[in-house]
């Protein structure tokens, strides 16, 4: 007896097991959510005291002012625009436009260095075409201020902060070589790419201001 | 003639012994990158899609806030905060953003970032609302979530 039982084979079938498989495999292909951690980034002010004065006066040139109103209006720069896709390019001008250049460092960078250091095709972008008095002086004193209105839809802000975004890709990735998306795609834990990272954005802020709304009434 | 004879006679099935290994392979791969849901999200989320996307390094510092109308109509057509599992209201916030903060180590507290999902149709009233708390409770590195905009979007 106990030979007999020795002869038989004690496979166990696993003829199913791909069905079995496939059965799970499309349960996590379904109930998958792939986190996405990606988003527009944004550093707040401080905390605001209250004796400190509400603004410090910016000279106007250097200040490039958008507004919405509760009905999704633009108003850029005190005129009226219809087409949030035109920022992009009003933006990387206005950054750009060295209308004086200080010598003046901060940080080890002046914007007369920076100047320098862009690559001789933006260099003669602007020279040809900005550089003008009315807009801002240095790459280092140009804000680009955002005012909503309380009663306006976040989905145009979001638009709008991301053109805000593309312009400033665009400048730091022009400046070492790369698309505005391929700078947006630096990997920051590589040292060689974090290194490109940080060449692009020396010496050009990204200085983007929420502005508080007005309260609409 | 002889030649074509002899291709007919090997056999012609595929081996699929290794079949159930790939997909267990696969499997894995999924079973691996789930997240299941911790959160129930109470409120209307049809996020703006946006381009220009930056990654989030560290997920570890990232708590989630979420802004939309409830979706639940008993509870009015007003966009609300949602935080965790609970509706927030906008005094709550500076307290919430300290309990976040506290369950990180010393020296990360300082760079938490604050992921804000809100729904496209949200005014932003509430959202600079939610800002100005999250300027008080010293949580200033934030993050407005948005999907890739893709090319049929245009």
């Amino acid at each position: 007896m106990a030979r007999n039982k020795n002869r038989d084979k004690q496979e166990v079938n696993a003829g199913s097991m791909a069905d079995i498989a496939f059965l799970l495999l499309i349960f996590f292909l379904v109930t998958t959510q792939i986190a996405t951690n990606k988003g527009l980034t944004l550093l707040l002010p401080p905390k605001q005291e209250d004796d400190e004065p509400l603004e410090i006066k910016q000279n106007q040139k250097n200040v490039f002012k958008i507004q919405v109103n509760s009905a999704d209006r633009l108003l850029v720069e005190d005129d009226p625009l219809d087409d949030v896709t035109l920022i992009r390019e009003m933006v990387y001008d206005f950054v750009l436009n060295f209308g004086s250049p200080s010598s003046e460092e901060k940080d080890g960078v002046s914007d007369a260095s920076v100047l320098n250091s862009l690559p001789a095709e933006m260099r003669n972008y602007i020279n040809a075409n900005l550089r003008s008095d009315d807009s801002s002086d240095g790459p280092s004193k140009a804000i680009v201020s955002l005012k909503a209105d309380r009663g306006s839809s976040y989905e145009i802000y979001i638009q709008i902060l991301d053109e805000l975004n593309a312009a400033y890709n665009r400048i730091y990735g022009e400046r070492v070589g790369l698309s505005d998306e391929e700078f947006r795609k630096l990997n920051k834990s590589n040292p060689k790419e974090k290194a490109l990272y940080e060449k692009g954005r020396e010496g050009i802020p990204k200085a983007i201001s929420i502005a508080e709304p007005s309260t609409g009434s | 003639m002889s030649k074509f004879k002899k291709k007919s006679e090997s056999s012609q099935d595929i081996p699929t012994a290794a079949l159930p290994d790939i997909i267990f392979m696969l499997l894995f791969f999924f079973m691996v990158t789930t997240v299941l849901r911790e959160t129930e999200i109470k409120v209307k989320q049809d996020i703006p899609r946006a381009e220009q996307l930056v990654k989030l390094e560290k997920k570890k510092l990232v708590s989630y806030l979420y802004m939309g109308k409830p979706k639940d109509e008993n509870l009015g057509s007003e966009p609300l905060v949602q935080a965790n599992d609970a509706f927030l209201g906008i005094d709550g916030i500076v307290q919430w953003v300290n309990q976040e903060k506290s369950k990180l180590s010393e020296v990360e507290r300082d760079q938490i970032t604050i992921s804000m999902k809100v729904d496209e149709e949200t005014k932003m009233g509430i959202v600079v609302d939610v800002q100005t708390e999250l300027r008080n409770a010293n949580a200033r590195k934030i993050m407005y979530a948005t999907p890739q905009k893709t090319a049929d979007d245009n």
